[in-house]
């Protein structure tokens, strides 16, 4: 049983990182391979797979087949020139008769793989071993597993979402350059780590504060001046695209376009209360983001900025007018909140790697968040991320997961067309 | 070095199939964006029915080319009334995420592995145009003028392309000069008084998103029929932010603005495209590979188009051909 949760768990991060992290390998002789490597993931290290039959077939005939040596891998030569192969379609098949004893896929229907040739490189293929996924885990072990995964995911969405929302409140802005501010924080601290050879804790922490520095920076040289213009909140969201699409290309250029992960940092075993099974790294994550957003929840509610910071959200004007700095006020939000999304693209980095475009990728789950609860509103993007990570763990029991992310979209435009100002927002008149 | 091919290799892009797919995609923008003031950030979903219908008809289904062109534009209707009614009543900035999010929604969908007999999963549908492709009246051997360079069928597609746009740009110059373009420039201005006239503000709000988004969807066909592909990475988020940089720099609620827009976009992009891949191309390339790889050379244009658009917002929110009193833009 414990083995199965633990299993489900790395099913999920596998196919996630299988799917970003495999480019086809470039050809290196004369013909096309189907090639990969089986290996077994329920022992840790996972171990090789070997005297497996693995087949290719055309048109319902094999065409080549080949086994699995000792250390798991296997390549088969398909027959004929490459150019010849080019938009053929082929079907890969497993013979889950020659597994050893014990082992399984862990998904037992996907014993074949459709594949259309499309260019002359290598083919490179994978099947999950362990344990089969075995469909009589009860219906209430799911939910429960996805409601902890969901959790987990709303508190770092949350964590992303707080800045966004805390400048939204103070200026108007709605920043689409907020998820190149998550990507300077992981980025920053995978260079002082695999640049300089750092330890993981001093890279994270110098990278949040750089990330604060950033986010000033961004304020000072850009948003700053074009508030002082009287620029207007829609040509202010416009340029913030065009910054996301500046920002995310000068990352890439620099860092490439690879997917990267943090060393060092132990991922131990797998706790199991009863049958649901928590990692102990993800576990630490959600401490940090539930210290993290309390933390920033008190100061909101009960220091003096705090307090001037929720007045400046209201009503800018009279916040004016009543003697508070409106400029210090959104200095420091800018520094919160560019240090908040640093944190989240480190804590993101950790749970499921990251590249040049991490936070770009996850910016329309971080704006459903912050939308579905009320824009601006502290409570809201909180309760609102929580909701979406749910949503998104929860809709993968009875949708395939690759739509995981739709069903927090579509909820998103649903609960607008009830409440259009979001769950914890201001009713206005808007038409 | 030769400049000269840089130069015509720009002038063949500013001219050419893809120029006109964001031309005809930023025409309906502007009906959206430049004249009623909706904030559409999901003009890419509009694309992508109206290209992914055409495919997956002739592809999946085997229908012909103009039935299968009719029911992409019919599908843009529905994708419209569909969005519309969510969205329309909300304010501006909850209806750019609304819109958006939606987009990015039926792209997921139908890019999924779920769908894949359907729409070809992250391949999308290929191979669909021999319909288009039997009506080409273009030599074979291509076309050629001015040391410029068009294989036969892309010439084929500009023709049509172009035509399509101009026709569009009379259609939309018409429309904003009856009564019906003065109620969606009033909308833009002030809602609150187009509803205190008793015009129903919701009703005409729908009519420009159906108006634009078949437009759009017409954008998403010619970009299939010229590539002869439609896949989920063509219709993407940015699909939509490169339209709105091609209308903003030609200048939105301007006729014309589209048409601009396009020709000096992608004679810019592809310029600067062709003049840092030949600058850090060779053996012994202008500048080292230490400073830019030709990696990292195809990354400039977007750098660049990132710029423009921050600095034609910030400096010329009016575009280069438009005015900048109709302009939504100015809004707080």
């Amino acid at each position: 049983m414990r083995l199965r949760t633990a299993a489900l768990l790395s099913i999920v991060m596998g196919v996630l990182l299988l799917g970003l992290t495999s480019p086809a390998q470039a050809a290196t002789n004369e013909t096309i391979d189907v090639n990969g490597q089986l290996s077994d993931t329920r022992t840790d290290p996972a171990k090789p797979v070997p005297g497996v039959k693995i087949s290719v077939e055309k048109d319902g005939a094999e065409i080549a087949s080949g086994t699995s040596g000792a250390d798991g891998s296997f390549s088969i030569a398909l027959p004929g020139a490459p150019i010849d192969l080019l938009g053929e379609k082929i079907t890969v098949k497993i013979d889950t008769d020659t597994l050893p004893e014990g082992a399984e896929l862990r998904d037992p229907k996907k014993t074949t793989l459709k594949i259309t040739i499309k260019t002359d490189s290598d083919i490179r293929i994978g099947y999950a071993i362990g344990p089969a996924t075995d469909n009589s885990v009860g219906k209430l072990t799911e939910i429960g597993q996805s409601g902890i995964n969901g959790i987990f995911l709303g508190l770092l969405l949350a964590l992303a979402a707080l800045g966004l929302s805390l400048v939204f409140g103070t200026t108007g802005l709605t920043n689409f350059a907020h998820g190149e501010l998550i990507t300077f924080g992981a980025l920053a601290a995978f260079m002082f780590q695999d640049e300089w050879g750092w330890a993981f804790f001093p890279a994270a922490l110098v990278a949040v504060i750089l990330s604060g520095v950033f986010g000033l920076a961004n304020d000072r040289l850009l948003w700053k001046p074009l508030r002082g213009r009287g620029t207007g909140l829609i040509a202010m969201m416009i340029v913030s695209i065009g910054l996301s699409i500046f920002l995310r290309n000068i990352y890439q250029y620099f860092f490439g376009a690879d997917n990267h992960q943090y060393t060092g940092v132990p991922a131990g075993k797998l706790w199991n209360i009863g049958s649901i099974g928590i990692s102990p790294k993800a576990f630490y994550i959600a401490v940090v983001c539930v210290v993290v957003l309390v933390a920033v929840s008190l100061a909101v509610q009960r220091t003096r900025l705090g307090k001037a910071t929720r007045a400046v959200s209201d009503n800018p004007a009279l916040a004016a007018s009543s003697g508070i700095d409106v400029d210090r006020v959104i200095t420091t939000i800018w520094i919160v909140g560019g240090a908040l999304a640093g944190l989240s693209g480190i804590m993101w980095g950790l749970t499921n790697g990251f590249d040049y475009q991490v936070g770009n990728k996850i910016l329309l789950l971080v704006f459903a968040a912050v939308t579905l609860g009320g824009l601006g509103t502290i409570w809201g993007t909180m309760a609102g991320s929580i909701i979406v990570g749910l949503l998104v763990e929860m809709s993968s029991i009875v949708l395939p997961s690759e739509l995981k992310y739709v069903t927090a979209l579509v909820v998103l435009v649903l609960i607008l067309l009830v409440r259009p100002q979001g769950l914890l927002g201001r009713a206005e008149r808007v038409g | 070095m030769e400049w000269s091919s840089v130069l015509s290799g720009a002038i063949e892009q500013g001219i050419g199939p893809s120029a006109i797919i964001y031309c005809l995609a930023a025409i309906g923008l502007n009906i959206h964006f430049g004249y009623t003031g909706l904030l559409n950030f999901g003009q890419a979903a509009f694309m992508m029915v109206g290209g992914y219908a055409l495919g997956s008809l002739i592809q999946t289904w085997g229908w012909p080319l103009f039935p299968s062109l009719i029911v992409g534009l019919l599908m843009a209707v529905v994708l419209a009334l569909v969005l519309g009614v969510p969205t329309l009543r909300l304010r501006a900035d909850y209806l750019a995420i609304a819109t958006i999010a939606a987009a990015e929604a039926i792209r997921q969908v139908l890019g999924s592995a779920a769908l894949n007999d359907e729409f070809g999963g992250q391949d999308g549908r290929y191979g669909f145009v021999d319909g288009m492709r039997s009506l080409n009246f273009i030599p074979s051997g291509g076309v050629h003028f001015l040391g410029l360079d068009f294989r036969s069928y892309d010439f084929f597609i500009m023709i049509v392309g172009w035509t399509l746009a101009l026709l569009l740009c009379g259609f939309v110059y018409l429309l904003m000069r009856s009564p019906w373009g003065r109620v969606l420039k009033s909308i833009r201005e002030d809602e609150d008084a187009v509803r205190s006239l008793g015009k129903n503000v919701y009703s005409y709000k729908m009519q420009a998103l159906v108006l634009g988004g078949v437009i759009g969807a017409l954008a998403g066909i010619m970009s299939g029929l010229a590539t002869s592909n439609v896949a989920p990475s063509d219709f993407a988020t940015d699909t939509t932010f490169f339209t709105y940089t091609v209308l903003l720099i030609g200048g939105a609620a301007r006729v014309f603005g589209p048409v601009a827009g396009a020709l000096i976009f992608w004679f810019f992009i592809s310029g600067l495209d062709l003049f840092f891949d030949k600058m850090t191309s060779g053996a012994n390339p202008t500048i080292p590979a230490s400073i830019m790889t030709d990696d990292q050379a195809s990354l400039m244009r977007l750098i660049f188009l990132g710029l423009i658009l921050m600095l034609i917002m910030i400096y010329r929110p009016q575009g280069i051909f438009g005015d900048r009193r109709e302009l939504a833009i100015d809004a707080h």
